[in-house]
């Protein structure tokens, strides 16, 4: 598939505000600083904004946007916007109940937490759906997409807590936990990725044209010489040497130095702040992790096409 | 709604026989010269007379090359449009409504004064049937040209779906599914029409129909030369004239 | 009942299922090929809303192929020239000034008026792809050069000169396969054919009564994908493959003898006493009838005496003390040698034995045992009733595949023999004639050009049918052509089309003269239609000592921005074929069905938006201006207003004109009859065509049906009977032998008499393509050849917005074993070599084809800059011409002489023959080779989008 760029960054820095957002509504800036928390709650929010934005500029015709609510009872993509909302307004609620002292504003700040975990899914689902792309059709990629959002967003709320500890346990230890968990998830997905293949669903261009039963079916010539909106689509191709150094990288970046960020706030005793530069260098491997997403995807129409 | 329709009074849709589809891309041009000025925007081209030209179609013809164990190799042309499946995930994914299905005739279609060009529902397609407009920006896909078969403006022979009518092979025949004398309904049971993918579950309105088993040069007794003299024949024969 | 509806809404969305579609249909007929199909031209808002078949139509029966529904991007195409233009540049750049159509014209009529009062040999007028060769060749004619043809030479001009001579019709458009009642359809090397949609028509209604199709072909695609049986044919070798069909054939028996002893010559005597002058001519009585002996008292006879047995074999003596063999024997004492048996011929031609065999028995089979018979009377020229119309179901079609080669006449040669033994030319499920066709060499002018002086008329049509050397056009000495291409000299002998591949060659190596005007039309000389297309652009552009262009004038007529118009001094800029007014004519090349008489107009059913005018009617009026008979009145005005009038008033001979329908002051006969004022105005009424059905006694064996012969005569197809008696054995060429011999004269000069002798057999033989056998097959051991694509018309699609998606570029198809042994992958790119050029191109894998065979779609590649496309353009940087490996003259051969790459009878160009080596390009490059500097273009290209229509949606 297409590695858009609009795409990569949407689902990235969204899932790194609803990340966010999740743990802000589960408590996790309580104890910070008036200032710190406002500006974490206002970056969250802001990350979650940005990505959604991006989303839209992917759109032919982002002046119909609002359409895209309309169908919740069939189209992920259109639930996601739902719950993107709904999220930013309890969200929204749960800043307002905070800085007008008011009551309430936990039950709303874990109403947030919950939509956030709901959007990021139904992100994933969008994806994981599409029975064309094995790769993505996989129990797995909800979790992952989960599992992402809510480490990228623990680092970057963690930062902002003075609290060494949360639910018990030492902040940076538990951003190293998400995050060996994520990676964990992410390395499960990938080596089912390799068997959730189109030939392991049955599909070759002998299915795909009907007549793979008369012999060994392959591509003679493509309908047109030239490129066409599928084959820039959905036809994308990426060298394995190249996958595997970007795979190399983005492992580097967002697991491996994060990690050790992680490691040494906790050993260390590093000030929480520390933690952002955990966040930043999961951020920026998850654009390659989310590129390779994309790119290695192969879709059913590949078929047709080479 | 993009929810599918429960129940479809019709199943319209195209029989395509692949053993007399010679590639000749005629249903392709005509369809897009049919689509590009009917009720819907155009179908358009970007970079039309430059390095990279590049447009919307709502039909192509691929060709294939198929080894069999036992013969010589051959090539299938195959052209491929919007099968008009009944369970379309093109519409079920569709986040705005613009993708529907018609519950009078099972047609396919997006309404593009509410596509957004998400591109979704060509991700969810198996078959490559749906291209974003490189202009209009909205998606673009076979109609069964529903702006003929119903077209009061057309004398009623020409109700029939452009590259129907322009096949000069004969390969395409449109009809209902849903009734089993149709032609298309028999000419599938009589020649074993198929579906394409059907692994993915999308039940395909559209049917492919095979092409004939082709005489491989199975060997006969090698050339005897047949008794008597030159020519020993032709009196006889010619006696036999009279 | 065409109304502006309102957008109707189904449930919550927007759909009118019900859309206006247009304001009028305009019928014309289609030329985006040469296929001439009939179209509905629906207008909405004086734009073209689409195009569409018309139903009624006889070619295409309301289909439409790729090329035709792209018509409205032809229509749109930014490369339409816009107004006369005059060199600015050097040739070959492409800079020009645009001028007035009066200056255009006055100094057209100046240079050609020149050469017309001192030499008119020193013009030579080639109209390419013309469809009105009864106007050009006529104006030619009264121009009084002997230098004019159009396509037919380097096209496939094998095909018709072979089936003229032998049956008096031929494939091609002369002739069509009679679908609704063949058992069996052969198809021997063809990809599409000018015959587009009807062919495919053709085949599926075969398909859909089951009928088997047999496609001999060394590539396994379009119509050869969906036949039946595929025979991967060694190019080249079709004729020895047919002669193979023919052993079997003959050995078990299995020939129509009753067809053959009414129909052919098979039983006339032929001389057989080697010292004779006239051996191996036929022995005639007095009056010059043919003799025939009888079988049961061996004698001799005018084949005209009634009631004789005629013997088929033995050796009989006349009267006169001669003594002769009939055909028949000769032809089959030919073919029974083991040489022709399918055992020795399989090696050559990679047909299996197996194969051959069992194809020839199939075809016995379907011939003899599932004939058909129709229940219809008719009587044929000896005034013999005929209860039934009895067929023999075997139909064969052909085209370049076997005609573009050095051995291509004699191939066709054998295969309308095949056809004739087994009795199914014009019998029902046979080959069929289209009127006016059957015509045979009889009823066919000579070639004309001989007596050629200053201001003067030709006495004759330059192109025709030698029947012997006394008939070819040669200066005095009788060796030297008189023609500027060659035709009917000592090298072509029979080139009834003309050699218009060999114009620019010749005239720029003035052999055998220089010229002084090179006058084109609607041929692209300086890119695909030329072989050896890089230095055919150097002799365009090269200069004498002087400084002078060695061919001094190049006037070109053109509707695009080709790349043979930058080699133009003046460039006559024609309408579309949406904007002017044409005759598909019966005195043309016709669009009959065998059932029925047809022939067509196109009417402007769009008003042109730029200063250009119809070339017919810019030659009538240069007619005028140069006072030419018949096109200037006494008082030198023009005698026709346009080509429209032309059409209408024309008389060429009384009562028959450029149309035959609606003739008559009331517009009430056809075929004869004097000008109709609204004769247009009628076939616009009729969807553009006139058509007169064949009546059913009519309708088989017209080349020996006495109601033909008279609805014919009545339609104005002919003026007498014609005899059309088939030739197996064909004495012209044996005419041309004997002169090689010494025996008679005029004699071929001694270079020429060897190769003569070779290949002029009387009868149908075969021997090795030329280049093909001069070569070294080691060096080049591979074939390499070109198939039309289905959705290209040769360049006119090259600057069409839609067509050139789907043929963008070009890739070489090379066999899966040649991809193995040198190590090609798909989208490698490699270098391909001939004796003559080398070319790089990318590579694609393929299976279905004969593995010694490579080939590539025809006239993708494009010189940059032409066609107001993009410089860097798919078709300049990755599509290629295999034209670059093809000489026009083949490889020396030490004699001093380079011989032209041409059939020896026909001069038809030898496409096919090319032989090649493939290997692995050392750097893998981006781009084709060779490349050329871009070139400029008249008119403004266009940038950007094309979204055609959105305006007329309303
Ligand atoms: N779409 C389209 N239609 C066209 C044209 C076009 O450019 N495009 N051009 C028109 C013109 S000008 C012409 S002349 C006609 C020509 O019509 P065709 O005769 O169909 O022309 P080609 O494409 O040259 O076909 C040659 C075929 O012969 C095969 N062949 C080559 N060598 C041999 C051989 O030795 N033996 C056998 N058996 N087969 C062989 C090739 O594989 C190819 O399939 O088409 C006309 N129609
Ligand atoms: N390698 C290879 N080369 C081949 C062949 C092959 O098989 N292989 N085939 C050969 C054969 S059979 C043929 S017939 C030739 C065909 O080749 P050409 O005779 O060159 O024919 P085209 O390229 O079709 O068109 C010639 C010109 O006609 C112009 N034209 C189009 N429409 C009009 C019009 O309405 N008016 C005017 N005045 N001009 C117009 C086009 O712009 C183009 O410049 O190619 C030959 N070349
Ligand atoms: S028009 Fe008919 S024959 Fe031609 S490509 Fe389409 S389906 Fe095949
Ligand atoms: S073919 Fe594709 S676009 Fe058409 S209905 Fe099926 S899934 Fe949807
Ligand atoms: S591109 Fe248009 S039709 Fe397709 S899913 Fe998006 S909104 Fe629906
Ligand atoms: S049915 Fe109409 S829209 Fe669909 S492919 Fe045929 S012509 Fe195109
Ligand atoms: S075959 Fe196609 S291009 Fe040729 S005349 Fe017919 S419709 Fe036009
Ligand atoms: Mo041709």
């Amino acid at each position: 598939m297409h590695p858009a760029i609009s795409v990569i960054f949407f689902t990235v820095i969204s899932g790194a505000g609803f990340g966010g957002i999740f743990w802000i509504g589960a408590g996790l800036a309580d104890g910070s600083p008036t200032i710190a928390r406002f500006a974490v709650m206002l970056l969250s929010c802001s990350l979650a904004v940005a990505g959604l934005l991006a989303s839209t500029l992917h759109l032919g015709h982002p002046e119909r946007a609002w359409r895209a609510f309309s169908q919740w009872r069939s189209s992920w993509l259109s639930r996601e916007g739902i719950l993107a909302i709904a999220c930013l307004i309890a969200f929204g609620t749960h800043a307002l109940l905070w800085m007008t002292a008011l009551a309430g504003m936990t039950i709303a700040g874990w109403l947030a937490a919950a939509l956030a975990l709901a959007t990021v899914f139904a992100t994933a689902m969008i994806y994981a759906q599409l029975k064309t792309v094995p790769l993505w059709n996989q129990w797995l990629t909800p979790p992952v997409y989960l599992a992402f959002a809510l480490s990228s967003g623990f680092a970057l709320v963690a930062a902002v807590s003075p609290a060494g500890y949360f639910l018990g346990l030492p902040t940076a230890l538990t951003a190293l936990a998400l995050l060996v968990i994520a990676w964990a998830l992410k390395l499960a997905w990938h080596l089912q990725g390799q068997v959730s293949t189109l030939a392991q669903r049955g599909s070759d261009t002998g299915t795909a044209t009907g007549l793979g039963d008369l012999g060994k079916v392959r591509l003679f010539e493509r309908p047109h010489t030239g490129e066409n909106y599928l084959t820039k689509e959905m036809v994308h191709k990426i060298g394995r040497k190249h996958a595997a150094k970007l795979r190399l990288f983005s492992v580097l970046t967002a697991f491996a130095s994060a990690g050790i960020v992680c490691l040494l706030v906790w050993l260390a005793a590093l000030p929480n702040l520390v933690l952002a530069l955990a966040a930043l260098l999961q951020i920026a491997g998850l654009f390659v992790e989310r590129w390779l997403f994309f790119a290695e995807a192969k879709h059913a129409v590949s078929l047709y096409y080479d | 709604m993009t929810s599918l329709p429960q129940t479809v009074d019709k199943k319209l849709g195209l029989v395509i026989d692949l053993d007399i589809c010679v590639g000749c891309h005629a249903c392709v041009v005509i369809c897009k010269e049919w689509n590009t000025s009917s009720q819907a925007s155009p179908l358009a081209d970007v970079d039309a007379y430059g390095s990279e030209p590049s447009g919307a179609w709502l039909n192509r013809i691929h060709t294939f090359e198929i080894t069999p164990p036992d013969a010589p190799a051959q090539i299938v042309h195959f052209p491929k449009s919007c099968l008009h499946c009944e369970d379309a995930p093109c519409v079920t994914v569709c986040p705005t409504g613009a993708s529907y299905k018609r519950s009078e005739d099972g047609i396919v279609l997006v309404d593009e004064s509410m596509c957004i060009g998400c591109g979704l529902c060509a991700w969810a397609c198996p078959y490559g049937a749906r291209e974003m407009d490189p202009v209009e920006k909205v998606m673009k896909k076979c109609t069964l040209c529903v702006d003929r078969i119903y077209n009061e403006n057309l004398e009623e022979v020409d109700r029939v779906p452009a590259c129907v009518r322009t096949c000069p092979a004969n390969a395409r025949h449109f009809g209902d599914f849903a009734d089993p004398q149709s032609d298309v309904s028999q000419m599938v049971l009589q020649r074993g029409g198929f579906d394409l993918m059907p692994e993915m579950g999308t039940r395909p309105v559209n049917k492919y129909l095979p092409p004939r088993k082709k005489t491989c040069a199975e060997l006969v007794a090698a050339d005897v030369p047949v008794a008597g003299s030159f020519l020993g024949w032709l009196d006889r024969a010619l006696e036999r004239l009279g | 009942m065409k109304t502006k509806e309102v957008a109707k809404r189904t449930g919550s969305h927007r759909l009118d299922t019900s859309p206006y579609v247009s304001d009028e249909i305009r019928q014309t007929t289609c030329y985006m090929c040469a296929c001439r199909c009939g179209i509905n031209v629906h207008i909405r808002d004086g734009k073209i809303r689409y195009i569409e078949g018309n139903r009624d139509h006889p070619v295409n029966r309301g289909v439409l192929c790729a090329k035709g529904s792209a018509g409205i991007m032809q229509q749109e195409s930014p490369a339409k020239l816009r107004k006369p233009l005059l060199r600015t540049g050097e040739r070959g750049e492409g800079k020009f000034r645009e001028i007035e159509w009066e200056e255009a014209l006055s100094l057209a009529a100046s240079w050609l008026g020149e050469v017309r009062e001192e030499n008119p040999k020193k013009l030579a007028f080639f109209t390419g792809r013309d469809q009105s060769q009864s106007l050009t060749g006529w104006w030619a004619q009264q121009f009084g050069t002997p230098n004019f043809a159009a396509h037919g030479g380097f096209c496939s001009v094998n095909m018709a000169a072979a089936g003229i001579y032998t049956f008096g019709g031929a494939f091609w458009e002369f002739g069509a396969s009679d679908f609704e009642r063949a058992e069996m359809f052969m198809i021997f090397g063809v990809a599409e054919d000018h015959d587009s949609n009807p062919i495919k028509l053709g085949l599926s209604r075969l398909k859909a009564r089951g009928k088997k199709i047999v496609a001999v072909n060394p590539v396994r695609t379009g119509y050869n994908a969906i036949a039946d049986e595929w025979v991967g044919i060694t190019p080249g070798t079709d004729g020895l493959f047919i002669l193979s069909l023919i052993h079997v054939l003959l050995k078990e028996g299995k020939v129509d003898l009753d067809y053959l002893l009414r129909y052919t010559n098979a039983a006339w005597l032929v001389c057989g006493d080697e010292e004779a002058a006239n051996f191996g001519l036929f022995l005639r009585d007095t009056e010059g009838n043919a003799l025939i002996a009888d079988r049961e008292t061996g004698k001799v006879h005018s084949r005209k005496q009634k009631g004789i047995k005629p013997a088929l074999q033995g050796r009989f003596a006349t009267p006169s003390g001669e003594n002769g063999v009939p055909v028949f024997e000769l032809l089959a004492r030919k073919y029974d040698d083991p040489r022709y048996s399918p055992q020795s011929t399989q090696a050559i031609t990679g047909v299996s034995a197996a194969q051959t065999r069992r194809l020839a028995m199939e075809i016995a089979q379907a011939a003899f045992e599932r004939e058909v018979v129709i229940d219809q009377p008719w009587t044929d020229l000896n005034g013999e009733r005929h209860e039934k119309m009895i067929g023999r179901p075997v139909s064969f079609h052909a085209m370049r595949g076997i005609s573009a080669h050095s051995n291509g006449f004699q191939t066709a040669r054998a295969l309308h023999l095949l056809q004739i033994l087994i009795g199914s030319i014009d019998a029902p499920g046979g080959f069929r004639f289209k009127p006016p066709y059957p015509r045979p060499v009889s009823a066919q002018p000579k070639p004309h050009g001989r007596v050629c002086r200053a201001s003067e008329p030709l006495p004759g049509p330059h192109l025709g049918f030698p029947e012997g050397p006394e008939d070819l056009l040669l200066e005095e000495d009788g060796v030297t052509p008189i023609r500027i291409d060659k035709a009917f000299s000592w090298d072509a002998p029979l080139s009834a089309h003309g050699l218009m591949h060999m114009v620019i060659s010749n005239a720029h190596a003035r052999d055998p003269y220089g010229v002084e005007v090179l006058f084109m039309y609607m041929a692209n000389m300086a890119w695909n239609s030329s072989m050896n297309t890089s230095a055919v652009m150097t002799m365009l552009t090269d200069k004498d000592e002087s400084g002078q262009y060695i061919i001094p004038k190049i006037i070109y007529s053109d509707a695009y921005a080709s790349e043979t118009v930058a080699f133009a001094d003046l460039v006559l800029p024609d309408t579309t074929y949406l904007e002017r007014h044409d005759a598909i004519s019966l005195l043309d090349r016709p669009i009959s069905e065998p059932d029925a008489v047809c022939d067509a107009i196109r009417w402007p059913v769009l008003e042109p938006d730029r200063d250009v005018l119809g070339f017919q009617s810019v030659l009538l009026d240069l007619g005028a201006r140069l006072g030419l008979p018949g096109m200037a009145n006494e008082d030198g005005s023009a005698k026709y207003k346009n080509y429209a009038d032309y059409m209408v008033n024309h008389e060429r001979r009384p009562g028959v004109g450029p149309l035959a329908g609606w003739r008559g002051a009331d517009g009430n006969k056809n075929g004869r009859g004097e000008p109709n004022a609204h004769q247009i105005e009628e076939y616009i009424a009729n969807g553009g065509f006139f058509r007169e059905h064949v009546p059913p006694e009519a309708a088989y064996f017209k080349h020996a049906n006495q109601h033909w012969q008279n609805f014919a005569i009545s339609a104005g197809l002919q003026d007498k009977q014609h005899e059309n008696i088939f030739q197996l054995y064909l004495e012209p060429l044996r005419k041309f032998q004997l002169a090689a011999e010494g025996k008679i004269e005029p004699q071929p000069p001694q270079t020429h008499r060897q190769r003569i002798i070779d290949c002029f057999d009387p009868l149908p033989n075969w021997y090795a393509p030329f280049e093909g056998d001069m070569v070294d097959s080691k060096m080049y051991p591979l074939h390499a050849i070109t198939q039309r694509p289905a959705a290209m018309y040769h360049s006119w699609g090259s600057h069409n917005a839609w067509l050139r998606q789907i043929h963008g570029e070009n890739a070489m198809h090379v066999p899966a074993a040649v991809c193995d042994d040198q190590g090609l992958k798909d989208g490698d790119w490699a270098d391909v070599m001939s004796p003559h050029g080398q070319i790089r191109v990318q590579v694609k894998r393929m299976e279905a084809v004969n593995p010694r065979t490579l080939w590539t779609w025809n006239a993708i590649g494009k010189r940059s800059g032409a066609w107001t496309l993009d410089a860097d353009a798919p078709e300049a940087r990755k599509g290629f011409l295999l034209n670059h490996l093809i000489s026009e003259l083949l490889p020396e051969k030490g004699d001093g002489l380079r011989w032209s790459n041409s059939d020896p009878i026909t001069g038809q160009a030898a496409w096919f023959d090319l032989k090649v080596r493939i290997v692995k390009s050392a750097s893998q490059g981006e781009v084709t080779q060779p490349q050329f500097p871009a070139q400029q273009n008249p008119v403004p290209s266009r940038k950007g989008d094309v979204a055609y229509g959105g305006e007329q949606q309303k």
